[in-house]
C-alpha cells in the first residue's frame, strides 16, 4: 500500500507570552491509500493543529511531514499553495461557500488557482463533481437556497473537482441533523469505497464509526490508534428512519 | 489566475455591492467629470478666441506710436506723430516678410443721409487695408490708388452704417452721405464680419482714402496707425522685428533709446488671451485633481472595509491553493476596475456636461483626446495606488486565522 501521510515526531509549539505551549507532542503515524481516518479528541488536544499541518496550512516546529512522498518542511509559501492546490481536498465544518455564488461555479472555484486546466475542462469537472455528489439538480442554485446539506455536499464536490490525494474533513457534520449528518457520512463513504482517502476530524464517537480507523489524541499526543469495526451508514440511515416513523 | 478570471470576479464582488460600489465611485466620477469639462472648457475658449482673432486677420500686424518722452516728460502715445509718409514708404520698400502695409488715420464724424445719421468714426486707409483685414465687399467696388493720390470723396461702409443710415432698404452704392459738412459717395458695402474678440463691432466702418481724412477732415500728415500683414502667421514674428528694425533707422533711435512706436502681431495678442483662459485651467484642474485624491481614498477605505469583510472568503481561498499573489491581483483588480468604472462614468459625464456648456456658451465643442488618455491613467493610478495597502493586507492574511475569523 501507498503511504500518503507520514508523519514522524511531529511536534508543534506556540509561543503565548513568554510560555511556550506544545499543541503537538511528538506525533507519528501514517496513513496509507483507500484508509477512511478519524481523529477525534477533545478541544485543546491538538487535533486543529495537527489538522491545519495535514492540510500544509501551517508548518510544524519540528519532524517530519511528507504528504503524496513529498516533504513539505522545507517548501516555500508559494510551493505550499499549489501543493494545497494540486493534494488536498478541504472540507469544513461551516461549509465557507462563496455567496451569492452559484454552486457550480463554487465548485470550480480550486481549478481556478491551476492555470493548467482551461475553463471547458473545469466546467466539465465541476459538474462531474457535483454530479458524484448526488447534486445535478441544484448547479445553478447558490449557497442561500440550498439545504446545509445540500450546501456540506457542493463543498465536498469542491473537495473533490482537483482529484486530490487526501481530503481532509474538519467537523464536516458539526453543523447538521443526526439525519443529514449520517446522509454526509454515507456519502464519504461512499468515495471511499470508490478509493479515495479520507481523513475525518470529529469529537463524536457516533460519526467516528462510520470510519475505518480512529486516531485519538490527548494534550498532543496520541492515546489511542485503532481498526475501527466499520458500520454502515446507510443503514444507521435506514435505521433511523424507521425509528422516526 | 489569469486577467480575465480576475476581472471576472472582481466585477461579480463589486455587483453583490452595487449602492456601495456606486457611492464609492461618486469621488472619481465628480474628479474625472471635472477634470474633462475642464480641459475641454478651456481648449473651447482658447480656440474660439483664436478663431476670432484669425477672423481679424491671424497674420495681422500694427504698428502705434509709443509714448514719447520730452526732456523727461511722458507726453503719452495719443498725441504721438511719430508715423508719417517717409515711414510708410521705407517700410513699403524694405519689408520682406510683409505682404501688404497700410496706413490708418481715422477721425470722428457725424454720418448723415437724409434724414437719418450715424454717430461713428470715418477710417482713413489705403486699398489694400480689405485685404489686411480680411474685409469682403459685399456690392461696389474699393477705391483705387488713383482715389488716393486724388484724396477723392469716396467711401466703402460696414453693415452697421448702412443699417443706420438706408433705412428705408435704399441701395446705398452711388448715394451721396454726408461727413460733417463734405459729401461723400458711397462706391461699396462691405460683408458683415460681426463683434471682435474685444466686443467691437467690426461693421462699424467707414473707409476712405488715408489722404482724404489727412487733408480734407484733420488737415495733418501723420498717420495714427499701420496696418500690415505678414506672409504667413509664423512669421509675423519676423515681420515685426522686420518693421521695428526699418522703423528705428528712419527714425534715427540710437542703440540704447527706446522704440518711439509699438509693433503689435496678433500672435501676442493671443498669448496673452489664452494666458488668462490657460491659468483658469490649470487651476480648476488643480481642484479637480484634488477631489480625484478624495475619491481615492474613499476607495482605499471601503477596500480596507471589503478586505475584513471577507476575510474568511480570503482565507477559503488561501486554503486551496490562492497564492498571496492571486488574492493581491483579486482586491487590486477590484479597486482598480472600480476606479475605471468611475472613471469611464465621469468622462461621458464630462463630455456631456462640456458639450451643454460649450453650446450655452457659443464655443465650439472640443473633445480632448488627451484629458481623456490622461482620466484613464489616472484612474488605474489610483485604483493601484488606493488599493495596494488593502490588498497587501489581505494577501499577507494568515489563512489559518483568517479561515476561524467570524
Amino acid at each position: 500500500m501507498n503511504e500518503i501521510i507520514k508523519i514522524t515526531d511531529l511536534k508543534r509549539i506556540f509561543k503565548v507570552g513568554n510560555e511556550d505551549v506544545h499543541a503537538l507532542n511528538g506525533v507519528s503515524f501514517s496513513i496509507e491509500e483507500g484508509e477512511f481516518v478519524s481523529i477525534m479528541g477533545t478541544s485543546g488536544s491538538g487535533k486543529s493543529t495537527l489538522l491545519n499541518i495535514l492540510g500544509c496550512l501551517d508548518r510544524p516546529t519540528s519532524g517530519d511531514y511528507k504528504i503524496d512522498g513529498v516533504s513539505i518542511s522545507n517548501l516555500s509559501k508559494k510551493e505550499l499553495s499549489t501543493l494545497r492546490n494540486r493534494k488536498i481536498g478541504f472540507i469544513f465544518q461551516n461549509y465557507n461557500l462563496l455567496a451569492r455564488t452559484t454552486a457550480l461555479e463554487n465548485v470550480e472555484l480550486p481549478l481556478m488557482y491551476n492555470s493548467s486546466i482551461s475553463a471547458k475542462e473545469r466546467h466539465e469537472r465541476a459538474i462531474e463533481a457535483l454530479k458524484a455528489v448526488g447534486l445535478e439538480n441544484r448547479m445553478m442554485h447558490e449557497p442561500n437556497q440550498l439545504s446545509g446539506g445540500q450546501q456540506q455536499r457542493v463543498a465536498i464536490a469542491r473537495a473533490l473537482i482537483n482529484d486530490p490525494v487526501i481530503l481532509l474533513a474538519d467537523e464536516a457534520t458539526g453543523n447538521l441533523d443526526t439525519r443529514t449528518s449520517y446522509e454526509i457520512m454515507s456519502l464519504f463513504q461512499d468515495l471511499h469505497d470508490k478509493g479515495k482517502t479520507i481523513a475525518f476530524v470529529t469529537h463524536e464517537p457516533d460519526i467516528a464509526v462510520f470510519t475505518t480507523r480512529t486516531i485519538k489524541l490527548r494534550d498532543g499526543n496520541i492515546i489511542e490508534d485503532k481498526a475501527v469495526e466499520t458500520q454502515s451508514a446507510a443503514e444507521a440511515l435506514r435505521n433511523y428512519k424507521e425509528f422516526k416513523i | 489566475m489569469n486577467i480575465l478570471n480576475l476581472i471576472k470576479i472582481a466585477i461579480r464582488a463589486l455587483l453583490r455591492n452595487k449602492s456601495r460600489a456606486f457611492l464609492t465611485m461618486l469621488g472619481i466620477i465628480i474628479g474625472i467629470a471635472s477634470v474633462i469639462t475642464m480641459v475641454s472648457l478651456g481648449q473651447s475658449s482658447t480656440n474660439n478666441v483664436r478663431e476670432q482673432l484669425s477672423s481679424m486677420g491671424s497674420n495681422m500686424i500694427m504698428v502705434m506710436p509709443g509714448e514719447q518722452r520730452r526732456g523727461g516728460v511722458n507726453m503719452g502715445s495719443s498725441n504721438a506723430k511719430s508715423l508719417d509718409e517717409k515711414d510708410f514708404h521705407m517700410l513699403e520698400q524694405n519689408v520682406r516678410y510683409v505682404t501688404a502695409i497700410s496706413p490708418y488715420v481715422t477721425s470722428s464724424a457725424q454720418l448723415v443721409f437724409g434724414s437719418n445719421n450715424h454717430p461713428g468714426s470715418i477710417q482713413g486707409v489705403a486699398p489694400n487695408y480689405l485685404g489686411i483685414r480680411t474685409y469682403k465687399l459685399e456690392s461696389g467696388i474699393m477705391f483705387s490708388d488713383e482715389d488716393v493720390k486724388k484724396f477723392n470723396k469716396v467711401c466703402v461702409i460696414g453693415q452697421t452704417v448702412v443699417k443706420d443710415l438706408f433705412t428705408n432698404g435704399e441701395n446705398p452704392i452711388g448715394q451721396t452721405v454726408r461727413f460733417g459738412s463734405i459729401p461723400m459717395k458711397v462706391i461699396g458695402v462691405l460683408e458683415s464680419k460681426g463683434q471682435s474678440q474685444m466686443g467691437q463691432d467690426q461693421d462699424d466702418v467707414v473707409l476712405v482714402p488715408y489722404t482724404t481724412v489727412q487733408k480734407r477732415f484733420l488737415a495733418i500728415n501723420h498717420f495714427h496707425m499701420f496696418f500690415a500683414s505678414a506672409t504667413s502667421e509664423e512669421e509675423s514674428e519676423l515681420a515685426a522685428t522686420e518693421i521695428t528694425y526699418i522703423l528705428r533707422n528712419t527714425h534715427h533711435i540710437g542703440k540704447n533709446d527706446d522704440d518711439d512706436f509699438e509693433v503689435r502681431t496678433m500672435e501676442e495678442l493671443l498669448t496673452t488671451v489664452s494666458s488668462v483662459t490657460q491659468l483658469l485651467t490649470v487651476l480648476l484642474t488643480a481642484i479637480a485633481a484634488i477631489s480625484l485624491i478624495v475619491g481615492g481614498i474613499g476607495i482605499m477605505n471601503i477596500m480596507y472595509v471589503t478586505v475584513t469583510e471577507r476575510t474568511k472568503e480570503i482565507g477559503l481561498r488561501m486554503a486551496i491553493g490562492a497564492q498571496n499573489r492571486d488574492i493581491m491581483m483579486q482586491f487590486l483588480s477590484e479597486s482598480v476596475i472600480l476606479s475605471l468604472i468611475g472613471g469611464l462614468i465621469g468622462i461621458v459625464l464630462g463630455l456631456l456636461l462640456s458639450f451643454v456648456l460649450s453650446k450655452v456658451l457659443q464655443w465650439p465643442f472640443m473633445v480632448s483626446q488627451g484629458a481623456i488618455a490622461i482620466s484613464f491613467l489616472v484612474c488605474s493610478a489610483t485604483g493601484i495606488f488606493f488599493g495596494w495597502y488593502p490588498a497587501k493586507k489581505a494577501a499577507n492574511l494568515d489563512p489559518i486565522a483568517a479561515l476561524r475569523y467570524e
